[in-house]
C-alpha cells in the first residue's frame, strides 16, 4: 500500500486537510502574520531613528530610519518565517491531542503524509506571510536594489529555512504534551534573530554574545537575504545559510520520523 | 488487498504487554468468528483499550501473536490496517472539518474515487442522522453525533473487522440506545465486531460471546447466557427500619447474606409470585416490618461478582451514577 503515488496522494489529501483547517481558523494565521508586522513597525518607528544613526553613522531621525528600513527588514522576514513555524508545532501538537492521529495510524496510508501535508501547509503559509510583511516594509519605506534574480534567490533562502524550521516543529509540536506546551516551545527560534546581526551588526555586541551571534545559524541566513536584496557580496553566507538549513532539515525530519514510528502509549 | 475469507477475524494466542514493571496483560488468547460480536468486558485498568491498540496495530505486543483476518499483525500490519476499522473510547474527528469534511477526508484516504466518495458519504450521513449538521464543525456537536460521526468515518473503508473500544462510555441513555441499535445495524450488514465495555448490560444486549479480562487475564469466556449459568440463582434483597427488625427476620427466614450497615438481607429467591408471597408471609407471621424489597434475577454484574472476586466490578466503577442498570432491579416494592 506504501507505493510512492500512495505517498503522493495521501500528502495531497494532508495538504487539503491543513489547508481547510488554516481557512476554518483564521485567527491563527492572522497572528501569525500580524506578530511580526508589529515589530517591523515597532523597530522602525520606534528604535529606528537611533540605530539606523548608530550602524550607519549618518544624521538620525528620518535619514536613519531610512536606513534602518532596508537593514532590519531581512530580519523581520526571518522572524516571519519563525513565527509561521510556531503554528506548525501548534497545529501538530492539536493533532495529536485530539486522537485523529490515532486513527491516521490504524489506516492503510503512507505514514509519512500525515507530516508532509503539515511541512508543505506550512511552506504555502509561510510564503503568503512573506508578502504581506514585504509588502508592509515596501510601504513604509523598505527599498532594496535587487533584481528579479536577487528577490527570488532571496526567497529561495526564506524557503530552504521554512522547510527545515517546519521539520524542527513538527517534532517539537509531537513532544509536546499539549497544545500550550507547543506554541512556547519554538519561542527561541523568535529570540534567535535578536542574538544575531538582525537587528544590529554584531560587532557592536560584548564579546560573548558576539562570538555566539557570529556562529548561529540565523546570522548566515539574515546576512544571506540581506546581500541578496541589496545587491551587497554575500561571501561564504549563502553557502553556510544553506548548509544550517540542510543540517536543521534532516535534524527535524529524521526526529519527526522517529516520535511519529514511536508507539502511542 | 489479498482477503483470506475463510479465515477467523481475530485470532490472538499468548497477547502480552507491560509498561516498565507494570502487566498490562499477562497473555491472552482470542478467537473471534466472522460475523459475530466479541465483547471483551472488564473494569477500568483491566486492560481492554491495550489490547484494542495491540490488535489494531497501535502498539506492539511484548509476545505472542495474532491475526486478523488471516494477516498477521507484526509481518502485515497494513494489510491488517486495510481490513479494520477503530473507533476508540477518544473520539477521533477533525473538529475544525464539518461532517461532509471529515468523511470526504476519510474517502480520499481510502483512495476511492470521487463519485464513489462522496456517495459513500451521502449514505453515512443519512444512516447515522447527521444531515443536518452536514456543513457544521464537528466541534460543535454533542457528545453523541461526535460519537456517531467518529463511527461513520470508520465505516467509509468498509472495514471486516471494527474494533469499538467504549463505544458508549460518557454518553447519555439516549444516545447509547442509539449506538446499540447501530451496531446490530452492522452486525446484520455481516462485519465481525470486537467490542470493549465495561457495562455488563452493554455486553449482555450486544455480544455473541463475552470474555471477562480481569488485571491482565482472560477470567471467563463464554456466551451471556453460558456465563449467567456459572452462578447462583437469584435473590430478594429485603431492607429494614433497625437493627431489631433485621435480627427477627434473620431468625426467621433461616441462612442468609446480611449486612448491619444497610439493615439488609439478601435470601435466595427464584423471583416468581408464589415464592415470594412465602417469604412475606413467614416474616408477616414474625411480626416483622419489611421496610423495601426487590427481587434480583442473576445478570452479569453477579457473574463478575462471582468471576473476580471484585465487589467493584464494571457497573459500578466509574461513571456508574449516570448508568442506572435497570435490569439489576426487576421489581422493586416499598411496602408500608
Amino acid at each position: 500500500m506504501s507505493t510512492p503515488s500512495y505517498a503522493l496522494r495521501d500528502s495531497a489529501t494532508m495538504l487539503r486537510r491543513n489547508l481547510r483547517r488554516m481557512l476554518r481558523y483564521p485567527s491563527m494565521t492572522l497572528m501569525l502574520v500580524g506578530m511580526p508586522i508589529v515589530f517591523l513597525l515597532l523597530f522602525v518607528y520606534v528604535f529606528g531613528g537611533a540605530l539606523g544613526a548608530g550602524i550607519g553613522g549618518v544624521g538620525g531621525g528620518a535619514s536613519g530610519r531610512a536606513q534602518y528600513v532596508n537593514y532590519v527588514t531581512p530580519a523581520i522576514l526571518l522572524m516571519t518565517v519563525s513565527a509561521a513555524v510556531q503554528g506548525t508545532a501548534v497545529s501538530v501538537a492539536m493533532d495529536m491531542t485530539e486522537g485523529i492521529i490515532a486513527r491516521f495510524r490504524t489506516m492503510a496510508i503512507a505514514r509519512v503524509s500525515v507530516l508532509t501535508g503539515h511541512v508543505i501547509g506550512t511552506l504555502i503559509q509561510t510564503v503568503f506571510s512573506l508578502v504581506v510583511v514585504t509588502g508592509v516594509a515596501l510601504l513604509i519605506g523598505f527599498r532594496p536594489s535587487a533584481g528579479p534574480a536577487g528577490w527570488l534567490a532571496a526567497l529561495g533562502v526564506l524557503a530552504a529555512l521554512t522547510f527545515a524550521l517546519t521539520w524542527l516543529c513538527v517534532a517539537l509540536g509531537q513532544t509536546s504534551k499539549s497544545v500550550e506546551t507547543a506554541s512556547n516551545a519554538p519561542m527561541p527560534l523568535v529570540l534567535l534573530p535578536f542574538l544575531g546581526s538582525g537587528f544590529v551588526p554584531t560587532d557592536s555586541m560584548p564579546t560573548g554574545l558576539r562570538w555566539f551571534a557570529e556562529y548561529q545559524p540565523f546570522t548566515p541566513i539574515i546576512e544571506s537575504v540581506r546581500a541578496l536584496l541589496s545587491g551587497a557580496p554575500l561571501g561564504n553566507n549563502l553557502a553556510l545559510a544553506l548548509g544550517w538549513c540542510a543540517v536543521i532539515a534532516l535534524g527535524g525530519y529524521l526526529w519527526s520520523k522517529k516520535l511519529f514510528n514511536r508507539e502511542s502509549a | 488487498m489479498s482477503t483470506k475469507p475463510s479465515a477467523p477475524a481475530i485470532t490472538a494466542t499468548g497477547l502480552r504487554r507491560s509498561y516498565g514493571d507494570h502487566v498490562v496483560l499477562a497473555g491472552i488468547d482470542l478467537h473471534v468468528p466472522r460475523g459475530t460480536v466479541f465483547s471483551l468486558l472488564g473494569a477500568n485498568g483491566a486492560g481492554k483499550t491495550t489490547t484494542v491498540k495491540i490488535l489494531s496495530t497501535l502498539l506492539r505486543p511484548d509476545g505472542g501473536t495474532a491475526r486478523i483476518c488471516g494477516h498477521d499483525l507484526a509481518t502485515e500490519p497494513d494489510a491488517v490496517r486495510a481490513a479494520i476499522g477503530v473507533t476508540g473510547q477518544f473520539s477521533a474527528v477533525d473538529n475544525l472539518l464539518t461532517a461532509d469534511e471529515n468523511l470526504r477526508l476519510m474517502a480520499d484516504l481510502h483512495h476511492l474515487g470521487r463519485a464513489e466518495g462522496r456517495r459513500r458519504a451521502e449514505r453515512l450521513l443519512e444512516q447515522f442522522d447527521l444531515v443536518e449538521a452536514r456543513r457544521k464543525p464537528a466541534a460543535t456537536y454533542s457528545g453523541g453525533m461526535r460519537r456517531r460521526l467518529d463511527l461513520a468515518m470508520t465505516l467509509v473503508g468498509d472495514p471486516q473487522v471494527i474494533f469499538l473500544d467504549e463505544p458508549t462510555t460518557g454518553l447519555d441513555p439516549r444516545s447509547r440506545r442509539d449506538m446499540w441499535q447501530i451496531v446490530r445495524g452492522l452486525v446484520a450488514s455481516g462485519v465481525t465486531i470486537f467490542l470493549t465495555t465495561q457495562y455488563l448490560e452493554e455486553a449482555d444486549q450486544l455480544a455473541d460471546r463475552i470474555a471477562v479480562l480481569n488485571r491482565g487475564r482472560l477470567v471467563a469466556e463464554g456466551s451471556p447466557e453460558e456465563l449467567k449459568r456459572r452462578i447462583p440463582g437469584g435473590h430478594v434483597r429485603l431492607r429494614f427500619a433497625d437493627a431489631r427488625h433485621l435480627d427477627v427476620a434473620a431468625r426467621v427466614v433461616g441462612p442468609v447474606v446480611r449486612d448491619d450497615d444497610a439493615l439488609t438481607l439478601q435470601v435466595p429467591n427464584d423471583g416468581s409470585v408464589g415464592s415470594l408471597k412465602a417469604l412475606l408471609d413467614r416474616l408477616d407471621h414474625a411480626s416483622v416490618v419489611v421496610e423495601e424489597l426487590s427481587v434480583h434475577t442473576p445478570d452479569l454484574d453477579d457473574v463478575f461478582l462471582a468471576l473476580t472476586g471484585n465487589p467493584d466490578g464494571p457497573t459500578h466503577s466509574g461513571d456508574a451514577a449516570d448508568f442506572p442498570n435497570p435490569a439489576n432491579d426487576k421489581v422493586k416494592v416499598t411496602t408500608r
